[in-house]
């Protein structure tokens, strides 16, 4: 009977989610699959709605093909009665009790006030990750948004914000994020890179292994040229400029030890910057259940399990690495969790392909993480009256005093003399700049709700008819 | 080229709705903010203190930047709220609550 199979909740429908589940119901496992978005995909296949009609969705996309795998196999999935997909379900705890089971409870979408949970003999986290920003004079100037926040627009909403772009900060993502934003009309006027890629064409182990990395990249940078976008490689937007939305923005060149070279500046007119500086994991839920963090990610063993029994990571929460590295985890996660909870002993060897890829994307992004990283003196930037926690308008000032005059010399402290990070997003945003700011380590925010949760919700959870 | 025709995008009937009074036209399937963007609004909110105006920031529900106020409920993500015909959609001041 299809109902006594054991019955795994995956939350996350992004690649590593879509993976875990498809290898979980390929055997013998009942699988839920609970996201919070309309359709599957995560971020990284973020399509638009039906009722856009989007024609060549692939248009704004790499790798399409292996969403169409993906998306196939999850709709033959659920047709089949193997998978059960939650759409518009947002997570906010998950809580183990009695006999071996957790219960996932979630608020469904868009108005996230009713309460749903599901019971499950298992959990696999697959809640993927969000940009991280370091705060610069007038980031919170309309027309700045994130590079990613761009990209999920463009991409789901068929939108741009504006007519001529900057794109800046660190990382991979701003490649897609300025070709995207450029094939969809927008003047990208700068690639504002603070790292030198060419350090990383320097290291030819990392390159002989990955030759379609290599040609990746290449064709990214055709497509910068073919669109006529200026990359500044060694730069930093050093403030935005705007009364009511952003106008222009100021870069200037760094030197090699990451410090604005005096003299370097120079003002872009532009309606928009989309910047990132890397990815953070969403480790919330996680985090609640106990399970070891690594640093800011979910610690894992090499079959994807947690420490904490009856719960498997996977992707981008388990440390940042893109879409084939959650691919890879997803399926080895999958397949664990189908193997322990069929009773049967989980064998690597049926699994290795995924391993080897595992692997070698680990290998990958350790060597990118080498290479991309902020300006090394970014807070020198931070004028005093920035604002770093956008919620709550605390500024660099603000922190600095409770660091300088108070003897803060913690994202805690600081956040409990200052409310910096006590906001709507719960420091999610903030966090990186007040740790910089205050001159230590972020550390795992331990927040004890993933997300914004009504009271009467709250008060009603654990009653035993609430399912 | 634009983002729709970038996708070949043929769209069902666009419809109307309100933002402070003034008439907006969206697209089905949109969210309320991917509808203010196409209209050439970026922000929608003024914060509690300063007063300071807001719109998208991470545009994937995370920073709760682009509240606005849709239907007299304040403090809805723009960027995840879908858009309905005949919403009206208000600047939100402050918390929303009129205080």
């Amino acid at each position: 009977m299809a109902t006594e199979r054991p019955h795994l909740a995956v939350i996350g429908a992004g690649p590593a989610g879509l993976a875990a589940s498809l290898a979980a119901a390929a055997h013998g496992v009942r699988v839920t699959l609970i996201d919070s978005a309309a359709g599957a995909g995560g971020q990284f296949y973020r399509r638009p709605p039906a009722g856009l009609g989007a024609r060549r969705p692939e248009a704004l996309h790499h790798r399409w093909r292996t969403w169409r795998r993906l998306g196939d196999a999850l709709a033959a999935r659920v047709e089949a009665g193997t998978i059960r997909h939650l759409a518009d379900h947002h997570v906010w705890c998950v809580e183990p009790v009695e006999r071996a089971e957790l219960v996932v409870h979630a608020l469904l979408g868009p108005l996230q006030e009713e309460p749903v949970t599901v019971r499950a003999d298992a959990v696999l986290l697959a809640t993927g990750g969000y940009e991280k920003v370091l705060p610069f004079p007038g980031w919170t100037l309309p027309g700045v948004v994130t590079a990613g926040g761009a990209q999920a627009m463009l991409k789901g909403g068929l939108v741009v914000p504006g007519q001529r772009a900057v794109v800046a900060g660190t990382g991979p993502l701003l490649l897609p994020v300025a070709t995207g934003l450029a094939a969809a009309g927008v003047e990208v006027a700068a690639l504002v890179e603070s790292a030198d890629p060419k350090a990383f064409l320097r290291r030819p182990v990392a390159l002989a292994a990955h030759p379609a990395k290599v040609a990746e990249g290449v064709r990214y940078g055709a497509r910068l040229l073919r669109h006529h976008v200026k990359v500044l490689p060694r730069h930093t937007v050093v403030a935005a400029h705007g009364e009511q939305r952003l106008d222009a923005v100021t870069v200037a060149a760094l030197d090699t030890h990451g410090r604005v070279g005096p003299g370097t500046e120079r003002r872009i007119a532009c309606d928009t910057l989309a910047v990132g500086h890397g990815m953070l994991a969403h480790i919330d839920l996680a985090e609640s259940l106990g399970c070891r963090i690594d640093g800011l990610n979910v610690a894992v063993d090499e079959e994807q399990r947690t420490d904490v029994p009856g719960v498997w990571a996977a992707g981008e929460t388990t440390g940042i690495g893109g879409a084939a590295l959650s691919l890879a985890e997803g399926h080895i996660a999958g397949r664990s969790a189908a193997a322990r909870l069929t009773g049967t002993r989980p064998d690597p060897h049926t699994w290795a392909r995924a391993a080897r890829s595992r692997r070698r994307a680990r290998e990958f992004f350790a060597a990118l993480d080498t290479v991309y990283a902020p300006p090394a003196h970014w807070t020198d930037q931070v004028t005093d009256e920035t604002v770093v926690c956008r919620c709550e308008e605390v500024t660099a000032g603000a922190v600095r005093k409770a660091v300088d005059e108070l003897g803060a010399g913690d994202v805690r402290t600081v956040k409990l003399l200052t409310r910096a990070g006590m906001g709507w997003c719960q420091g999610r945003m903030c966090e990186p700049a007040v740790a910089g700011l205050a001159g230590c380590e972020q550390t795992p925010a331990r927040r004890l709700l993933a997300r914004p949760v009504p009271l009467g919700v709250l008060a009603r959870a654990g009653d035993p008819e609430d399912d | 080229m634009n983002p729709l025709e970038l996708v070949g995008a043929e769209p069902g009937p666009a419809f109307t709705v309100t933002l402070d009074g003034r008439e907006i036209t969206a697209l089905p399937g949109q969210t309320v903010a991917a509808a203010l963007w196409a209209a050439g609004v970026t922000s929608w909110r003024a914060t509690r203190g300063a007063g300071r105006p807001r719109g998208v920031f991470c545009g994937i529900g995370v920073c709760f930047d682009c509240l606005v106020t849709v239907n007299d409920r304040p403090n809805q993500r723009a960027c995840l709220v879908p858009v309905r015909a005949g919403d009206t959609i208000r600047t939100q001041e402050g918390t929303g609550h009129g205080d």
